[in-house]
């Protein structure tokens, strides 16, 4: 089996003993394990691999790994569509399905097309000039088409069925990349007693070695180093895995794909892991990128970098083109016509300097290849794919065609110094090098390999030992050890870089960014109109936006924007490098942090019993409660109701878990919470509780809840849901920072207790028939009276509070009893009808009795505005009296709580209406809102509490409330915002 | 003035070949201006459009220290809306919204005002109360907004998670239509370009390094460009807000927080309206150019790093799966972050300073795009009469000394704090 | 990712902690009663780019809070003490 016609008989790294069949485009694509997607379609003779954004020009394979800007594909179906994928980097497997994007209806032919004929107009940014009229919001009418001709791939709207993990390490050296250089840093960092993890997203490792002919002594060595490597075990090798990101604290985000081992997502396997590792040192040998040379139609299919060529050529035993043409600045350049040449392609160089070393000419002379100095190309020709070259003479006279079929470009390197920019460290312009480097570098970092200018096999291999010795020492490990020689047997040309002839103007178009259809001209055009910026040239060009993010085009462009300002390319800088280095898809950044799992879910110790008896939860923060339960009805609106009639004329139990609890211990407690409640708390006696109100520094209300003493310095606090751990978190700040001389201690305790409320006229038989042993009536457990008993030697507290109005007692006792409580109390109150009733009609049962909660505490309002400030003491400091005085908040006329009652029979009062005063112009912001409503059971009709101008000053007076999204406007009364039992009769029986 | 732009000016020059000519004019500092702007970021250079524009004042520098729009205003998620709450921010938001319907024209320079709406996400009966409450008010004020119940949402958002998976489902929402995106980085260079045709003088590569005083009063700037003089000065520089009133002796009620923003790879419409979530601080819109762009919290303590941290990333990530679980295969291209003013209650400070004729307009939070034509505006008006414009009496820098604070969503003082 | 050295824990994630904000302003005496005190200790900050002594609190650890030195030009982390040892300036 050929696979291809363009497939070599010999050679490569490919395993010719695996066939793999993919789908192409619902045809059939063959190739062999180790193929890429890429280089199956070019041993296929697939040539055009997709249309180019603006233009829609036919573009072929350009690069050969993350770099590549044109042959971006979708892979898979369904819930799996996956748009953007570069065919470079996607390893061929037996189920891929690949297909070509941006072409209508079809890559091949392409009516887009004819967007080339319009490119005068499409200059950039002509979208800023126009598109404006003919009125006021025209762009509206023009802008869908433009969002249907942009965008690169079609995504779905399917639910991805694949899974991704996450996971945390640690490390003593990262490597990240596994070419000479990186090898050698792993080795070194090793031998001088490192732990290290080295990174390649690659599956293999080598780096640019692995371009290099299989037969030749680089692949000995190669060979020997990823021996060594895999053969110390303190040397984790991870490879197909991406260091996307370097962040503060040396951490650095991997991902790590799996694609290839088509992992099954029923069986837990992911298709994506991010790791976060954080590492005591990192030694960077990310490589380089080679630098296209630019001249008109550089864009035609057939164009390639030469180290993509020599890759096909080695790596995957592709032959790129029959007839080749390789234009270069540099030794590299040679490299890739001596290979090309020794596997039977006819090559000519044009080499743009007016000598090379002379083994490299010998070589060239030897092997055939005919060769053109002092020159360059000036334009590809040809239409749909490359078929020759315009080469003219860098001195000056006439140019001359050369017939080709593959035109190999080399400009140079430019260092993959992405992760190093992450952290905030500026690229520096090397004019020797002709290439940005990292410049300063973080404690820590260490870079090594081409990024630092080493490029050839032996000079980066050196500067790898070097920077894993020290990247070791840093890590506090700098035993002498023994690491690999060098090549001793390669002589591989040194010369990587020389200064690049400026671009050749020919006809036609001479695309700096490939991706995104960015010429010279428009360059110059955006230079010209003052976008000479490198900052403003990216963002009005769009030059290197793209999902390559321009590491073949961005050096160029700094090049030309120099050059139009006829200043060095250091002084016109670079643009800043953002992670992620490559593309990750988003659901491996969720990894499991999604559905229901998307944030952690804060259970009551009771739910067990609660999802077993009818209820149904309901979202209270992170918590999960009881909403209503099935005995009172089959939904909200007609439970809630029969819960607060049980609760109102018999006994009902409510779980109230979720409600924050501090232990407050020490001989200062006292002290310490006559301090942050507004109230005093000074002289609470022993075995009582009070009600308190907290407020912050600002003095806008913190908490309200209840705090019980059970000894002279035990304390028992409780704090609402919502705020439970502000509160803790800020007695711990003023204990620790404000008042650390105060002998108090505090402890969350919220989960250690369950917690219930039994509550209603009939409670106190309930209690009685529950604790038999316990002396509950009024004399001995009054109204904010508490008890510490036991039942079964079980510690149980007793607090006799009410937040519904009526008789009522919150139990706690330790978390693990809370079902065994909970179901004594249901039982031994069965005569009496005891019920449990949910969060809706606690809810309701507070706004009959006007309690504040959640949508009343908004921080916005003062203690003064919810009617709380009678409880400030005046003869005491507390936290936020200072500021609570500022005239803006005591002035009278502020919106402070009021009750309202619904005046128009049958309407609706509805949470969000606004109010007015009778004869107020229904415009503006009104005088107030409303902020909770329910129907009462007691008075038999919808009841509200709200905010309003002036407050209860107004009492009895007839106003409106207005719900203009739904048209609606409704009289209402202002009352008290005590609905019920006024007096607290209720609570004291 | 510069050549006008349309549609017949670039057919001719796409015919003939002709250059264009600078969007704005490069100017070097003169010795004295009227009013000297600090910032040439949007609010900046708005600014000194409407000076030119709406009071005559023309003798205005711009003063940039690196070039212009290179802060927040080429950082954000683009968002425009006037869906607020608050008497003062619904009429001020609104002011802005109307601007920004008028604004490519009023520039000629197309800065794709794009109106597809925005959706805030009720998650709980409570939550739609204050979404509805906030829409009561934006009604009230002549402003569009419409409550959508669960299933109204479902129909125009079909794809958000209405699965019985969601963490927190969907219990309704409110929807703006006006509200939408805005080309960001076009309204630096529109203002910019119109500002510089009345005569404005834009000077990049210009730090201001200390303030020129008589007394009391400010009577210009040293720069690293020599001193300039001038009648009033203004400081307009979003996240760097303390650093320069600190060279004037001030302090300000503002901490520097970091605001990461992410933008995928181009794709083919796929989100039509922008987006918000209601358990958590998070939005999203896809730009014109087809990536998906959105946003979520600050990172939480004072950084100037302009970097985020790995595990914000994580969580608004987490946030656009659970809102919208197909982006789970879509592939995050970009993220960056700005550095953004924050107040203790949210809202900025527009006018005034203690010192004679130095003003201030800072401290805008996750507000400062959306604001940019108003705040302009009004602070070319402030500048212009030396005292605020009515709708940013509310936004003054000593507001807290009264008890005056402006808290929007009522969250709290320095609540964004991690 | 900022790394935190808690002083009780060890060095650990950032995401451990919760800010506090600036910990260089002595806090009013509790029974101090001008507004202007509280004003200027409560809402204004010197937010100054480069070294920072700030508060965070290992909520998801010890549940100290510390005071750290911190470089908010670099996120360059420094030394971190028990509040407590030494209460605000």
């Amino acid at each position: 089996m050929s696979r291809g016609p363009q497939r070599l008989a010999h050679g490569g790294r490919i395993d010719r003993d695996r066939p793999i069949r993919c789908d192409f485009e619902g045809r059939p694509l063959e190739g062999f394990a180790g193929d890429t997607l890429a280089s199956a379609m070019l041993a296929s003779g697939i040539a055009i691999v997709g249309r180019s954004f603006k233009y829609h020009r036919p573009r072929g394979l350009f690069a050969a790994g993350v770099e590549e800007p044109n042959a971006l594909v979708t892979v898979g179906e369904g819930g799996r569509t996956t748009p953007n994928l570069p065919a470079t980097t996607l390893e061929l497997r037996a189920g891929l399905r690949a297909r070509r994007q941006n072409g209508w209806p079809s890559v091949t032919i392409d009516l887009g097309a004819m967007n080339g004929w319009l490119a005068p107009l499409l200059s950039a940014g002509f979208y800023y000039k126009t598109f404006m009229g003919p009125r006021r919001g025209s762009w509206m009418t023009y802008e869908p088409f433009i969002r249907r001709a942009a965008g690169l791939g079609r995504a779905v709207h399917e639910r991805d069925p694949d899974r991704y993990h996450a996971r945390h390490a640690f490390t003593d050296v990262l490597v990240i990349g596994a070419g000479p250089a990186g090898l050698a840093a792993a080795l070194a960092a090793a031998a001088a007693g490192a732990e290290v993890l080295l990174v390649e997203q690659d599956p293999a490792l080598g780096g640019a070695l692995l371009a290099a002919p299989v037969t030749g002594p680089l692949e000995h060595w190669r060979a020997q180093l990823e021996a060594a490597v895999r053969a110390t075990p303190t040397i984790e090798v991870l490879t197909r895995t991406t260091a996307i990101g370097v962040y503060d604290g040396r951490t650095v985000a991997l991902l790590e794909r799996h694609d290839h081992a088509a992992p099954d997502p029923e069986r837990g396997a992911a298709r994506e892991t991010v790791v976060t590792l954080r590492a005591r040192a990192i030694v960077h040998a990310t490589g380089a990128f080679e630098r296209p040379l630019l001249f008109a139609d550089n864009d035609r299919p057939g164009v390639m970098l030469a180290s993509a060529a020599r890759t096909y050529l080695n790596r995957y035993a592709v032959a790129p083109g029959r007839r080749a043409l390789v234009a270069t600045c540099t030794d590299a350049g040679w490299l890739t016509a001596l290979d090309l040449a020794a596997a039977g392609t006819a090559v000519t160089i044009v080499e743009q300097r007016d000598e090379v070393a002379p083994p490299l000419a010998d070589a060239a002379r030897g092997a055939g290849i005919e060769m053109h100095t002092g020159a360059t190309v000036a334009r590809a020709l040809g239409a749909r794919a490359v078929a020759g070259a315009l080469v003219e003479p860098l001195a000056g006279g006439r140019g001359r065609r050369i017939d080709c079929d593959l035109l190999c470009v080399s400009g140079g390197w430019s260092p993959a110094l992405h992760l190093t920019s992450h952290t905030g460290r500026k690229p520096r312009y090397h004019p020797e090098l002709d290439a940005f480097l990292p410049g300063d570098w973080a404690a820590g970092d260490f870079g090594a390999g081409a990024l630092v200018g080493a490029y050839s096999p032996p000079a980066a291999y050196a500067s790898g030992l070097a920077a894993g010795r020290a990247a070791a020492a840093f890590s506090g490990h700098a035993r002498a050890g023994r690491t690999p020689p060098a090549p001793a047997d390669v002589d591989e040309p040194t010369t990587f870089a020389t200064a690049l002839a400026p671009p050749r103007h020919g006809r036609g178009r001479t695309f700096v960014d490939l991706q995104n259809d960015v010429t010279l001209k428009d360059v110059a055009l955006a230079h010209a109109e003052g976008y000479g910026a490198v900052e403003h040239l990216k963002r009005y060009t769009t030059l290197g936006m793209g999902t390559d993010q321009g590491k073949t085009s961005n050096v160029n462009a700094i090049a030309m924007l120099a050059s139009l300002d006829r200043r060095g390319i250091g002084e016109t800088g670079t643009t800043t490098f953002r992670p992620p280095y490559t593309p990750v898809s988003v659901g491996a950044l969720a990894a499991r942090n999604l559905g229901r799992h998307f944030r952690p879910i804060r259970r009551s110790p009771l739910e067990r019993w609660h999802l077993a008896n009818g209820a149904t939860m309901i979202e209270a923060g992170p918590w999960l409660r009881p909403w209503f339960y099935a005995w009172a009805g089959a939904d909200v609106g007609s439970a809630y109701l029969e819960e607060m009639r049980l609760v109102r004329g018999g006994v009902g139990i409510c779980d109230v878990s979720s409600l924050g609890k501090i232990d407050v211990q020490g001989p200062d407690a006292a002290e310490f919470l006559n301090r942050v409640y507004v109230n005093g708390f000074a002289k609470l006696a022993v075995g009582r509780a009070r009600y308190g109100v907290m407020l912050n520094d600002d003095a806008s209300v913190l908490d309200d809840g209840t705090t019980a003493r059970f000894s002279e310095r035990r304390y028992f606090m409780t704090t609402t849901t919502a705020q439970a751990g502000e509160v803790m978190s800020w007695l711990e700040f003023l204990l620790q920072t404000a008042w650390p001389e105060l002998r108090v201690h505090v402890v969350s305790v919220t989960d250690a207790w369950a917690g219930m409320s039994v509550a209603g006229p009939r409670a106190r038989e309930a209690l009685e028939r529950a604790l038999p042993g316990v002396d509950v009536s009024n004399e001995a457990l009054p109204h904010m009276g508490v008890r510490e008993v036991a039942l079964d030697g079980i510690p149980l507290r007793v607090l006799r509070l009410s937040f519904s109005g009526e008789l009522a007692y919150e139990l706690y006792v330790p978390a693990n009893h809370g079902i065994a409580l909970w179901e004594h109390l249901l039982d031994r109150g069965a005569p009496l009808g005891i019920k449990p009733y949910g969060l809706e009609a606690l809810a309701s049962l507070r706004i009959e009795k006007g309690h504040v909660a959640g949508l009343e505490l908004d921080h916005r309002n003062t203690l003064d505005d919810l009617g709380l400030g009678k409880l400030a003491a005046h003869d005491k400091s507390y936290v936020g009296r200072a500021l609570r005085a500022r005239p803006a908040l005591q002035a009278e006329d502020r919106w402070s709580l009021v009750g309202l009652e619904c005046l128009d029979a049958g309407a609706r009062l509805r949470g969000g209406s606004i109010l007015f005063a009778a004869g107020d112009a229904i415009a503006g912001h009104g005088r107030g809102y409303v902020t909770s409503v329910t129907f009462s059971t007691v008075l038999g009709r919808t009841i509200a509490l709200g905010l309003y101008q002036g407050g209860l000053r107004h009492r009895g007076e007839e106003i409106v409330c207005a719900f203009p999204l739904k048209d609606e406007t409704v009289r209402a009364r202002i009352v008290s915002p005590v609905f019920v039992d006024p007096e607290g009769t209720r609570l004291h029986v | 003035m510069s050549e006008r732009y349309s549609a017949l000016a670039l057919a001719r020059h796409a015919l003939t070949g002709a250059p264009w000519p600078r969007a704005w004019r490069r100017a070097d500092p003169r010795p004295h201006y009227d009013v000297v702007i600090i910032g040439g970021g949007g609010h900046g250079l708005a600014t000194a459009y409407y000076l030119a524009k709406n009071h005559r004042v023309t003798r205005v520098a711009v003063l940039e220290r690196a070039v212009i729009g290179s802060g927040n205003v080429g950082r954000n998620t683009t968002l425009v809306r006037s869906n607020y709450l608050l008497d003062g921010n619904t009429q001020f938001f609104e002011h802005s919204l109307r601007l920004w319907e008028g604004l490519s024209h009023e520039l000629n320079f197309n800065v794709m005002l794009s109106q597809r709406g925005q959706v805030v996400l009720a998650h709980g009966p409570a939550q739609l109360d204050v979404l509805a409450r906030k829409g009561n008010v934006m009604r009230l004020n002549g402003i569009d907004a419409e409550l959508l119940d669960r299933g109204e949402v479902q129909r125009l958002l079909p794809y958000l998670d209405f699965s019985a998976h969601s963490r927190f489902p969907i219990h309704g929402g409110l929807l703006q239509r006006r509200a939408g995106t805005v080309r960001h980085d076009a309204v630096a260079w529109g203002y910019a370009r119109a500002a510089s045709g009345l005569g404005v003088d834009i000077v990049e590569n210009c730090e201001v390094t200390g303030f020129l005083r008589d007394g009391d009063r400010v009577i210009g700037v040293e720069t690293t460009r020599g001193r300039i003089g001038a009648d009033r000065t203004a400081i307009s520089v979003a996240g760097h807000t303390s650093q320069v009133a600190a060279l004037a002796g001030l302090r300000v009620p503002v901490e520097s927080h970091l605001l990461q923003a992410f933008v995928t790879e181009p794709i083919k419409p796929f989100v039509d309206h922008v987006i918000s979530f209601g358990a958590e601080l998070f939005y999203i819109s896809q730009s014109d150019k087809g990536g998906l762009v959105f946003g979520g919290h600050i990172d939480g303590f004072n950084s100037y790093t302009q970097r985020g941290q790995f595990p914000k990333v994580q969580t608004v990530a987490e946030c656009a799966v659970a809102l919208i679980p197909s982006i789970s295969r879509l592939r995050l291209l970009r993220h960056w972050a700005g550095i953004q003013d924050m107040t203790p209650d949210g809202s900025p400070f527009i006018g005034r300073t203690p010192l004679r004729d130095l003003f201030l307009n800072g401290g805008w939070c996750y507000q400062g795009f959306k604001a940019t034509p108003a705040a302009g505006w009004c602070f070319a008006h402030t500048l212009a009469h030396g005292e605020e414009h009515p709708l940013i009496e509310h936004l003054s820098l000593e507001r807290f000394l009264a008890g005056n604070g402006h808290d929007e969503y009522g969250n709290g003082l320095w609540t964004y704090r991690q | 990712m900022l790394r935190i050295p808690c002083p009780h824990c060890g060095e650990r994630d950032y995401t451990e902690f919760r800010y506090g904000g600036d910990a260089s302003k002595p806090r009013p005496a509790h029974d101090e009663r001008d507004v202007r005190a509280w004003h200027d200790h409560v809402f204004v900050f010197a937010n100054p780019r480069g070294p920072h002594r700030e508060y965070w609190q290992h909520v998801q650890g010890c549940r100290q809070w510390l005071i750290l030195e911190r470089d908010t030009a670099t996120n360059t982390v420094g030394a971190a003490r028990l509040a407590r040892d030494g209460a605000g300036a």
